[in-house]
């Protein structure tokens, strides 16, 4: 029983940043229909302002809430920088703006910096665990899932009711006839940037909090897990987004589990097989998106 | 009102608008018509800003709009109901009036005024006010998306095939609403594939051919003067081009 509770709630947790991580990259693609390459960098920007403010004296909160500022700004910057110039011009050439502009953020961090991993600083909730119905959890992963649950509901409440929210959905089935009523091209991709950068600022404290370090290659591993989870889920819908998030957590977490040692650190080998059935099974992902709109 | 002045519209190397001019006056109802491929609809396109011009002018009561965006344009009281009835197909019919709004959201008194009016005018839409709009018929899907071009209150409104696609019954539907509108003082360009009925409503005609103007006069003049199913076979139409160049 304690057992099942562990897996759940080891699921959930995990599953809630994979699920944010993934919804942070596909309100971009939903709209412009381009990845951005540069969105693990997201993550390693609040990670380094996190590092560079743990010398100060403000409280934790405060460097969480900057940290995850510099990350909205960092989303806007990457649209302004590396799509916003070549958008209109060549789908390939936004391709390559985005990869630049990711590397140039990471040599960024391994010259100013160091190649090394930095510690971060960390609240004395993250380390704490708590006992539930006989279930050691730490505290940590219950505050990802609080955080998630919240951060999703207000999402849903953004888009179902606001005019700004309504834009973003429209923009992301017909971008073209969203614009003819009126809804300015660029607000709503700087909007979606910026809501791109909330979230990965958002991951970057839990994710962080379970590594306790950054890295300048930090970025990697949550592009990649967004990526396929909204592979899985469905390229172009929020809601795919956040149900390949949870089903990849999972897939994860189970294997983790039922794997005997020795296979364990072959995990991943294992996770890829499973998402290419998925994916075998249902090509576009298990939540079909809105129905087709042309790009700018 | 409405000045189209060597428009050329380009796909890549492919030219659908090859130097067309046209003109709309205030309180006019002018159609244009063709066959397949022949402009009309990047015509409109160009007008809304949606698509680019390569060369020529677009003027709005004397001012140059031809390098505004779109969401610029709807804002100068242009607004395009697209041949695609691009409605959006995930939002609710209330959500995509909504955004037909969307230019005057700070205005929400008169928001909500017109959302009435267009109520009145579209019973159906009421009925279906909080049905996803990809559900709706296309006869629906067309009055929504004329409805919620209407929600901008515009004073120029491109029509772009509204008859597209649908029964004969419905098509009479959409003609009388067209012909209420201009009764609200609202200017139209329609673009129609089906020349008698636009041409018995509308005050003035061009037939375009090719991307470029072919013919263009008094609707009734077109309406006698010209073969219709010439216009989109387009034959008839490239003679006559032929002989307004002799002249």
């Amino acid at each position: 029983m304690s057992q099942l509770l562990q897996f759940t709630i080891d699921t959930l947790s995990l599953g809630s940043l994979y699920a944010l991580m993934a919804l942070g990259l596909v309100i971009v693609y939903g709209i412009l229909r381009l990845v951005n390459f540069a969105y693990g960098e997201l993550i390693m920007v609040a990670g380094y302002t996190l590092y560079l403010l743990s010398a100060s004296p403000v409280p934790w909160l405060f460097m969480a809430f900057t940290a995850v500022l510099m990350s909205i700004f960092a989303g806007i910057a990457t649209e302004r920088v590396a799509f916003r110039p070549v958008r209109e011009k060549s789908v390939t050439a936004v391709l390559i703006t985005s990869f630049a502009f990711s590397t140039l953020l990471q040599n960024a961090a391994l010259l100013f910096i160091s190649p090394r991993a930095r510690v971060v600083p960390l609240p004395d909730v993250f380390s704490q665990t708590v006992e539930i119905a006989g279930a050691v959890v730490p505290l940590r992963n219950i505050l990802t899932i609080l955080c998630a649950v919240l951060l999703l509901a207000g999402f849903a409440l953004l888009l179902k009711k606001t005019v700004l929210g309504i834009a973003l959905r429209a923009a992301a089935s017909q971008f073209r006839m969203a614009r003819m009523l009126g809804v300015p091209a660029n607000l709503v991709i700087s909007v979606a940037f910026a809501i791109s950068g909330f979230f990965a600022g958002i991951v970057a404290i839990f994710w962080l909090g379970r590594i306790g370090s950054v890295l300048p290659g930090i970025g990697l591993g949550p592009l990649l897990v967004a990526f396929i989870a909204t592979v899985i889920g469905g390229m172009r819908s929020l809601l795919g987004a956040v149900v390949g998030g949870y089903l990849l957590a999972f897939i994860d977490v189970s294997l983790a589990h039922l794997l005997p040692s020795n296979l364990l650190q072959f995990r991943d080998a294992f996770t890829f097989t499973l998402v290419i059935f998925i994916l075998l099974w249902r090509p576009d992902g298990l939540v079909r998106g809105p129905a087709t709109g042309q790009r700018t | 009102m409405l000045k189209v002045e060597n428009l050329d519209v380009r796909y890549g190397a492919i030219r659908a608008v090859n130097g067309i001019s046209l003109e709309v006056n205030k309180g006019e109802m002018v159609a244009l018509l063709g066959a397949n491929g022949a402009g009309k609809s990047s015509t409109l396109l160009a007008v809304a800003g949606a698509l680019k011009a390569a060369s020529g002018r677009i003027l709005l009561d004397g001012e140059d709009i031809t390098a505004l965006p779109p969401e610029r344009i709807v804002r100068r009281g242009i607004a395009m109901v697209p041949e695609t009835r691009d409605v959006f197909p995930d939002l609710t019919v209330m959500e995509n009036l909504r955004l037909g709004g969307y230019i005057h959201r700070h205005d929400g008194q008169g928001n909500s005024e017109d959302l009435a009016r267009v109520m009145d005018l579209f019973p159906i839409l009421k009925e279906r006010g909080e049905q996803a709009a990809g559900t709706l018929s296309g006869g629906e899907q067309q009055q929504l998306v004329i409805a919620r071009a209407l929600m901008s209150r515009p004073r120029l409104l491109l029509l772009d095939e509204p008859s597209l696609g649908l029964a004969p019954k419905i098509v009479d539907q959409i003609f009388a609403l067209i012909d209420q509108m201009r009764s609200m003082d609202i200017t139209i360009l329609l673009v129609e594939q089906n020349a008698t009925q636009s041409l018995q409503l509308a005050d003035r005609a061009y037939v375009l051919s090719l991307g470029q103007v072919a013919a263009s006069g008094k609707a009734s003049e077109i309406l006698k003067a010209t073969d219709i199913k010439a216009i989109y076979l387009g034959q008839e139409t490239r003679k006559k081009k032929k002989k307004s160049r002799k002249r």
